[in-house]
């Protein structure tokens, strides 16, 4: 006790307040020594954040190089070649996903979702538009977890826990949130892909489309406004993108008997740009 | 389309609506505690504190209780998912447990105890925990009763409580600077920290000029 009397209960050298923050002197005391554990768990907790915000950068760009990869088929004569070349360029998303998993265990997930929401999203969007040009249907979020379960090899981990030989499982499960936005997100592709192919003179994908858009519009459209927040707000561009997609229909069936194939895109290609200039959508 | 309608969104829905329900049972009985709390601002209020710090521990019974309800309603792993429901009344809980704290003991609470006080974990493993955010949170917005405490110190009568008050801010304020903070809402709040501390000073140089805590340190060892 300082023999000021029982006023002064800590001792505090208030005319020693230097900027060297981690002074000797100063972490003497309670106080100061608790600090320094909140400063640790704080920075720990950050630097993970920023880790987990530059890989979630990282499946951003290469998903979105990917959707524009796949844009292609509607406009070259092997649709395989570009699907594979895709299904690479996707393995290498989920290495960086894995790397998520990695960071993420033992942790809550949740604690650190806006850290990596926006590349899952748009992973989601590629690996869905893929299967629809492949399948012709919506991947279901099951599916896309299958592909997310990731085998360690024993050697990766030195202080394994379990015997010897047993691989170790590591998985990420994309959370229905993020997969609804993902495909919200895919909806707005597909028009594209729709009015791209129309104007290449395909009579058979725009409406396969169109019909594959409305089911996810109607889907979207029963969840309403019971959902997460953000999922409502994509319910209105998808709205805009089935009716784009609507009228590209429209106008293949009504004109597209009276115009000779050929000539057929050019009839779309000033459509487009009319449609484009209206496109506020990523 | 069945892979969309089958997707759980709407379950969470109730969820929400049980987790709210308690958290503003808490919230009642949050500004029951601060109702009492306030009075030690009043001259009178400065001989019950003793009293009052009791009576509050008793509906710290309470909150304990609640929160043990709140528990069960969501899977332990996914405390995050919820924490924005109820981390506005947490932290003025903790808020709450540090100035009863303080005004027992003039010491600083600690994670561990404000734990204990509302009954949870201090590590995320262990169950419903108190995130070291909330805490921190709860601790600055003490700092902001204390400046107010200083303040009404002097008009009670007591010379001596903001100097002590004074010491103490300054300390706390020491150990924030330590922290790494990054820009979001714990920021903001402890950049509310310094105007504490400075109208605190402004009440001990009022005293000193005065020559009112030289009074005090000359008349007594209390």
């Amino acid at each position: 006790m300082s023999a000021r009397g029982e006023g002064y209960p800590r001792r505090m050298k208030t005319s020693q307040k230097t900027d060297d923050r981690d002074t000797g002197a100063n972490l003497t005391s309670p106080v100061m020594a608790a600090f320094k554990v909140f400063q640790q768990e704080l920075d720990t907790k950050h630097d993970k954040h920023e880790r987990l915000v530059k890989l979630s950068r990282d499946i951003t760009i290469e998903s979105k190089r990917t959707i524009f990869l796949l844009h292609r088929v509607t406009s070259v004569p092997d649709v395989e070649e570009v699907l594979t070349e895709a299904d690479l360029k996707l393995d290498g998303v989920r290495l960086n996903i894995r790397m998520i998993a990695e960071e993420l265990r033992g942790e809550d997930l949740h604690q650190f979702h806006r850290a990596f929401t926006p590349g899952i999203q748009e992973y989601v969007e590629a690996v869905s538009f893929h299967h629809f040009i492949r399948h012709r249907t919506l991947i279901s979020l099951e599916e896309i977890n299958t592909k997310l379960v990731f085998v360690k090899e024993p050697e990766d981990t030195p202080e394994s826990q379990q015997p010897m030989g047993t691989p170790q499982v590591l998985t990420f499960q994309v959370t229905p949130t993020d997969y609804l936005l993902g495909v919200a997100d895919l909806t707005g592709e597909l028009m594209r892909m729709c009015i791209s192919s129309v104007g290449n003179g395909d009579m058979d994908t725009p409406f396969q489309v169109s019909m594959f858009l409305r089911q996810i519009h109607d889907g979207f459209s029963y969840i309403g406004n019971t959902g997460p927040y953000e999922v409502s707000k994509k319910l209105h561009t998808l709205r805009q993108s089935l009716s784009k997609v609507e009228d590209a229909c429209y106008t293949l069936k009504v004109r597209g008997s009276e115009i000779p194939k050929h000539m057929l895109a050019d009839v779309f290609s000033s459509r487009t740009a009319m449609m484009d200039q209206d496109e506020g959508m990523a | 389309m069945e892979k969309l309608e089958g997707l759980p969104v709407t379950p969470f829905m109730d969820r929400d609506k049980d987790i709210r329900k308690v958290v503003q049972v808490l919230e009642q009985t949050a500004r029951e505690i601060l109702t009492l709390l306030q009075s030690v601002h009043q001259p009178s209020g400065f001989k019950e504190i003793p009293s009052k710090c009791q009576k509050a521990r008793e509906l710290f019974c309470t909150v304990r209780t609640h929160l043990g309800e709140l528990k069960t309603k969501f899977p332990v792993d996914q405390y995050y998912r919820f924490h924005e429901h109820w981390r506005f009344v947490l932290q003025r809980l903790a808020f709450l447990a540090a100035f009863v704290v303080y005004l027992e003991s003039e010491s600083l609470v600690t994670r561990e105890e404000v734990a204990q006080i509302l009954g949870i974990e201090v590590v995320r493993e262990k169950g419903f925990h108190l995130d070291v955010e909330d805490y921190l949170a709860g601790v600055l917005i003490m700092a902001s009763e204390l400046s107010r405490l200083a303040v009404n110190s002097v008009t009670a009568g007591d010379y001596s409580r903001p100097l002590r008050i004074s010491n103490f801010i300054n300390e706390l304020d020491s150990g924030f600077r330590l922290l790494n903070l990054k820009n979001d809402p714990l920021r903001k709040r402890y950049d509310g920290l310094k105007y504490d501390v400075k109208k605190i000073e402004e009440v001990v140089y009022d005293l000193s000029i005065r020559g009112l805590s030289k009074e005090l340190e000359a008349g007594g060892d209390k």
